[in-house]
């Protein structure tokens, strides 16, 4: 708990794309406020105390942009609303929590997402990596657009986050470890997709972020079959244990899911989105 | 900061960021929406923001300035309960109540929204909220029959006989 009361800290409301890079400037000493899904629990608590905050709700960086098979969306898009967009985004989207929360939570926060009690809550990232999506962001030295695995490895401070891009991909696949109840995070899922520059794989749950598993990709490229493929998965990840799973569980799993993930993309291959 | 709840506009002096969850109970006395978790997970302070059911104690007051925020208070009086409300009394959908006025909410935006709601959609649609007490059948069962107007407030009115209330604790707020 520190001292500052929530009555202290200043509100900033900007009203424009442009208003709200000038107010970000190199994001120092400033918290960005999309949904709130994550941060409300901070305040409500008393663990944040905020300085300055800049919340994005007026600035006008919500809603997808469809462009033949290209799509640009806003940070401030709703999960909800990429229940719509192209696999294994979609899927993804559709089980992040419940209802009210996905209308909330958005996709900027979801790349931002700090992890919560060690565990990941960033359940949008694996699918955008596996797109090729690229993010651009504003903060110092200007705007720059970057693939999510760079941005992600990188870390989220000091960048405010504007807009993704993908393309929709040619085929998509996605395995999870599912949970019985709406709000259980994550504990690991797969996602691959056929897009321009070849088969994509990325997965959840391995670490603090999302991670791209080049090995994978590589050996599918040399033409391993996607079970021997998957094996290579434990070459770019190194599974930790965490309140949600073991390390031993997630070592023995994840192959398996980045095998199905596999299957799922081979079977559907050709169908778009 | 002006907030309008139930059709009324109240002057509100909270801070920017105090979640609307502590607006409504500790400025506005609106003691519906309750504070479970108070991080999201629970449902229990969830109200409807311009008819959409969301979680109050995620929702900074600055964010609702201007929409048309509803409580249970808003959905019916006890005498003219709402379709949601009756068929939540006549399935025995409430024990402790503690989640209830979220469950009602929610129901309430799937009876406006999507009245067809299959079995599904409305397990989808309830999913966020937890309830200790009832085992969730008999609440499906009233969220389904709200939907497929199987009411019957003439039942429920006569539940509301005005009764002499006896105060066995000093002070209780009976
Ligand atoms: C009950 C519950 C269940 C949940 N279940 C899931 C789940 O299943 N899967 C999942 O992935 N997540 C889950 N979450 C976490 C969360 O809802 C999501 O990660 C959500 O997408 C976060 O977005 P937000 O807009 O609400 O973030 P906020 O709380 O507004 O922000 C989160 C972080 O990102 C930063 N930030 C936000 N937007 C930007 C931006 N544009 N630029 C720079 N920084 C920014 C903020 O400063 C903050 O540090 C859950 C949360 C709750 C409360
Ligand atoms: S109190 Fe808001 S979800 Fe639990
Ligand atoms: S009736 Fe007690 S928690 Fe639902």
């Amino acid at each position: 708990m520190t001292s500052r009361s929530l009555d202290a800290a200043q509100l900033v409301t900007p009203t424009s794309r442009e208003d709200a890079i000038e107010a970000f400037g190199d994001g120092a000493e400033l918290t960005v406020l999309a949904g709130g899904t994550i941060l409300m629990p901070e305040l409500n608590y008393g663990r944040l105390r905020p300085a300055r905050v800049l919340a994005l709700w007026n600035a006008g960086v919500a809603g997808i942009r469809r462009e033949g098979s290209s799509l640009t969306i806003g940070a401030m898009t709703p999960v909800a609303e990429l229940e719509a967009a192209p696999e294994p985004l979609a899927t993804a989207a559709r089980s992040v929590a419940d209802r009210e929360i996905r209308a909330q939570a958005t996709l900027g926060g979801n790349l931002c997402a700090t992890p919560g009690g060690e565990i990941p809550r960033g359940d949008l990232q694996a699918p955008l990596i596996a797109l090729g999506a690229r993010v651009t962001t504003a903060g110092a030295g200007g705007q720059r657009t970057e693939p999510v695995e760079d941005f992600l490895s990188n870390g989220p401070g000091g960048r405010l986050v504007l807009e993704v891009e993908l393309e929709e991909p040619a085929g998509a696949g996605h395995a999870t470890v599912g949970r019985p109840h709406s709000h259980g995070f994550t504990i690991l899922a797969a996602c691959a997709a056929e897009t321009s520059e070849g088969v994509r794989v990325a997965v959840t749950g391995a670490g603090s972020h999302a991670v791209r598993v080049h090995s994978v990709e590589q050996a599918l490229a040399g033409g391993a079959s996607p079970e021997d493929a998957a094996e290579n998965v434990l070459k770019d990840v190194q599974p930790r244990d965490d309140a949600l799973a073991s390390a031993w569980y997630r070592q023995r799993m994840l192959p398996v899911l980045v095998g199905r993930a596999l299957h799922d993309l081979s079977q559907k291959e050709g169908t778009r989105g | 900061m002006k907030l309008t709840v139930n059709g009324v506009e109240h002057d509100v002096q909270a801070p920017q960021l105090a979640s609307l969850l502590h607006v409504l109970r500790e400025e506005l006395d609106l003691t519906s929406p309750k504070a479970g978790c108070q991080q999201g997970g629970c449902g229990t302070c969830t109200v409807l923001v311009d008819g959409e059911p969301r979680r109050s104690c995620l929702l900074p007051l600055a964010a609702v300035e201007g929409a048309a925020i509803t409580t249970v208070e808003g959905l019916g009086a006890a005498d003219e309960l709402s379709p949601m409300q009756a068929a939540f009394d006549e399935h025995y959908a409430a024990q402790c109540g503690f989640c209830t006025s979220g469950f009602l909410l929610a129901g309430t935006a799937l009876l406006n929204g999507s009245p067809g709601a299959t079995r599904e959609e409305v397990l989808e649609a309830l999913s966020g909220h937890v309830c200790r007490c009832t085992g969730y059948v008999k609440i499906v069962r009233a969220v389904e029959a709200a939907l497929h107007g199987e009411v019957h407030p003439e039942r429920v009115e006569a539940s509301f006989e005005p009764e002499e209330t006896e105060v066995l604790i000093p002070g209780s707020p009976a």
